[in-house]
């Protein structure tokens, strides 16, 4: 990974995470995990600095969210289920977007997760060394919470902002210009 | 034969002589050709080979058991119990069910081998051996210790197409790739092998097929770069005897540049390598994880190899030879006697693993050794199999349209190769370009769920999906381990069709032609099972097992069992009653594609059809349904 993100302190992690608890599926996630306060090269960010999706009134989506979509079906969806949705038995990622504080979403891809027992044969793999999913995380973070937010309708993004240099330059250095 | 006495329950009276004159005189040679076939390599071979061998056979044979996943080495899927017939069978009942304890997919079959029944699941792959002649009791069981770390590198739910029985052994092929040989009357562990390495994405999902004094073994993984092979092990001792790998040099693929053919003519050195840029071979896919058959006769195996990796062409420029390809190998050496590549250098993931259903039939008016192969690209093949001639390919979905048609002039330079749309190429349109409207989607016009075949209609009985995509091809970087797969798809049912996403037909391999369709709202994800009663059985994604007139395809019954069918359909027979068994517990390819329900571009872009939702009929859970008529 090439490109650092600013630490934000525990406390306000802690917090974030429990409204993300309450926040369910559609319209009733917390707004301020949402919504666009500046933008960065043709990313958007929270104020709280978490990366966020932008959808204008004509549905044009910003690059990170058209982007996320690719990625997702590449990576995600062999057992997450199209956009998000889940399968038979791996859990609809738009709702973990919104669900899961950003840092925690990270942390399972990441670091992936296991639910074995009687009942449950659940294992998340870490994607932490897997440079087609690192490189694109946010692209992938942004493309859930704007599905599980109900801003973002199933199938392809039909009208997407241009990549900017800055997305492109970042791309490269993370994947080693592949 | 246990069905010689049935004439008493009201049912036509069948002997074994009757039973024979109803399958008619073609079935009746086979068997007779199967046989000496048999006595010529018992004097051949050394008396444990022919033992073994003839011992499997022998209980393949016998139509009150099911001893093999695949119900014969033909693959046919056909038995000859017709205690339940289409007279009688929407009387059918539920004899009794047993629950598997696992949620996640199902498919395969159990195995009846004598009083016992062989049930698998998959993850964590437990077998249950259970007794018939006390009510289903549970003799053992075994659970394999497994590293639940390979579960996330199964791609697509962790399946596992049963075990495989001879010479008193349960073969079980672990998701990990162990292969453990266990004794089938108490379930304790004779010997075991490592037929891969799940950290490099190399695992299994596939059943095993014990030939002679061998096992055969394939594996899985082509989303995660690996590399297919097929392994024969001893069967006494689990040693290794020969691996073929699917790309490489002629060393590792088992090939005589002169004398294994590719329609008719030699392939040339390094084949499998020549047809590659640089080290991309070694990453190269072609996965084995299909139905395989056998041919005594010939003593040839037949399998398919799958898709090359990745799924974006543009990395990977040649043909990509032998991925994509019907293989004839000789059970013995290993060695391909002859090849077919149906798809070269795939953009689409049309694996060409589909079971060979191996069948004698009069062609143009020769009795020929036939293989019919119904593939993920949409076209039903017919070859010779003991040339590898190709006769037939036609398309088993009229919605098929990334290609036209396969050449089938022997004197064109593109002979034997479909011939591409340029509007569906997706290697002609590009990385990062969206190709739209492609039939069949990448889980093909049929997947794995094999086909049946009824020696008395001469029709096979075809599970098939109904489903198109859109395919965006991206470069990818590959990690061992990690998913290499560098393509986003969305999948969605045929415009202007029925809406559904699945049809059952009945198929012609002679003429190349649909002989009747039944439309399914969901793929058809379940083995069909046809039988002597004049009845073709299959369930569906709902969770009904339906039987339907072998002839002209009229449902005559229909059952809901407790999840969505993706296991295969079986039958046997105990003292006077036959019985149908299916494996119900969603999940597979089937439950992570249609869970949510695929968008519908009959209702415009991003909307979703509420009814093409798996999850608004079914939920996951592993049970075994047993049928039989009432007494």
């Amino acid at each position: 990974m090439t490109r650092s993100r600013s630490a934000i302190p525990i406390t306000l992690a802690l917090s974030m995470l429990i409204a993300g608890v309450a926040g369910a599926e559609d319209a009733s996630a917390p707004q301020d995990n949402i919504a666009v306060a500046r933008e960065d090269n043709g990313r958007y960010y929270t104020a709280e600095d978490v990366p966020t999706f932008k959808i204008a009134g004509d549905g044009t989506v910003d690059w990170l969210t058209y982007s996320g979509f690719r990625r997702y079906h590449s990576e995600c969806h062999v057992c997450h289920g199209p956009e998000g949705e889940g399968s038979s038995y791996a859990p609809a990622l738009k709702n973990s977007a919104i669900n899961l504080d950003y840092y925690a979403f990270l942390d399972v891809v990441t670091n992936g997760r296991k639910k074995v027992n009687a009942a449950e044969n659940s294992v998340m793999p870490a994607f932490g060394e897997n440079a087609n999913v690192m490189c694109y995380l946010d692209d992938i973070y942004v493309y859930l919470k704007a599905r599980g937010s109900g801003s973002l309708p199933r199938g392809r993004p039909a009208k997407k902002e241009a990549k900017s240099d800055a997305i492109r330059d970042a791309e490269n250095s993370c994947l080693g210009n592949n | 034969m246990a069905q010689a006495d049935t004439g008493e329950r009201g049912d036509r009276k069948v002997s074994p002589g009757g039973l024979m004159a109803l399958i008619g005189s073609t079935q009746e040679e086979d068997e007779m050709k199967r046989l000496l076939t048999l006595l010529a390599l018992t004097s051949i071979g050394g008396a444990q080979v022919a033992l073994a061998n003839s011992d499997l056979q022998k209980q393949i044979d016998d139509p009150n058991q099911w001893a093999i996943q695949t119900g014969d080495y033909a693959n046919l899927r056909y038995s000859k119990l017709d205690q339940i017939n289409k007279e009688n069978v929407g009387k059918l009942q539920v004899a009794w069910t047993f629950s598997t304890g696992v949620l996640r997919g199902h498919e395969g079959a159990p195995l009846v081998i004598g009083d016992i029944m062989y049930v698998h699941t998959p993850f964590p792959n437990t077998v249950y051996a259970l007794d018939l002649s006390k009510d289903g009791q549970i003799i053992w069981k075994y659970e394999p210790k497994q590293d639940p770390n390979v579960i996330p590198v199964m791609c697509c739910d962790t399946v596992n197409r049963g075990v495989a029985y001879a010479d008193n052994k349960i073969f079980l092929h672990q998701a990990d790739t162990t292969v453990v040989a266990l004794d089938a009357k108490t379930g304790k562990v004779i010997w075991n092998v490592k037929n891969g390495d799940p950290s490099k994405g190399e695992t299994n999902t596939a059943t095993v097929m014990p030939v002679k004094d061998k096992v055969i073994v394939g594996i899985s993984g082509g989303e995660f770069g690996v590399r297919g092979s097929v392994t024969a092990y001893s069967m006494a001792d689990g040693k290794l005897l020969w691996r073929g790998y699917s790309m490489g040099p002629d060393s590792d693929t088992l090939m005589d540049p002169e004398k294994t053919t590719h329609l008719g003519k030699p392939v040339g050195k390094d084949s499998g390598l020549t047809t590659w840029e640089g080290d991309q071979w070694k990453i190269g896919g072609g996965t084995t994880w299909g139905w395989y058959a056998y041919d005594p006769e010939q003593n040839l195996v037949y399998y398919g190899s799958g898709n090359p990796s990745t799924w974006n062409p543009t990395q990977r420029p040649g043909d990509n030879r032998w991925s994509m390809t019907i293989w004839a190998r000789d059970v013995d050496t290993g060695m391909a006697k002859w090849v077919y590549q149906m798809t070269p250098h795939d953009e689409w993931d049309y694996d060409g693993v589909n079971e060979m259903i191996l069948t004698d039939q009069k062609f143009d008016g020769k009795d020929r050794r036939l293989l019919t192969h119904f593939d993920r690209n949409g076209f039903g093949y017919t070859l010779d199999r003991v040339s590898g001639e190709l006769l037939v390919a036609e398309k088993y979905d009229p919605k098929v349209n990334w290609a036209t048609e396969v050449n089938m002039d022997p004197k064109s330079d593109q002979y034997g190769r479909p011939q591409v749309v340029a509007q569906y190429s997706t290697e002609q349109n590009g990385e990062d370009t969206n190709s739209t409207g492609i039939c069949p989607a990448a889980l093909g016009s049929k997947d794995q769920q094999p086909a049946a075949y009824s020696p008395k209609t001469e029709l096979f009985y075809v599970p098939t999906n109904h489903v198109c995509m859109d395919y965006e091809p991206f470069r990818v970087s590959y990690t061992a381990g990690q998913p290499y797969v560098g393509a986003t798809l969305s999948m969605y049912p045929p415009k202007d069709s029925h809406g559904g996403m699945g049809n059952f037909i009945a198929w012609d391999n002679k003429e190349g032609k649909i002989k009747w369709s039944l439309p399914e709202p969901f793929s058809v994800w379940s083995g069909a099972l046809a039988t002597a009663g004049d009845v073709v059985f299959y369930g569906t994604l709902e969770g009904y097992l339906k039987a339907v007139d072998a002839a002209t395809g009229k449902e005559l019954y229909r059952f809901k069992t407790p999840s969505g069918v993706i296991g295969n359909v079986m039958t046997y027979a105990r003292g006077d009653k036959q019985y149908v068994a299916v494996l119900s517990g969603v999940g597979g390819w089937a439950g992570i594609g249609l869970a949510a329900g695929l968008t519908n571009p009959n209702e415009g872009l991003g909307a979703v059809g509420g009814y093409s939702a798996l999850s608004n009929y079914t939920a996951l859970g592993g049970t075994l349904t047993v049928f039989a008529l009432p007494d």
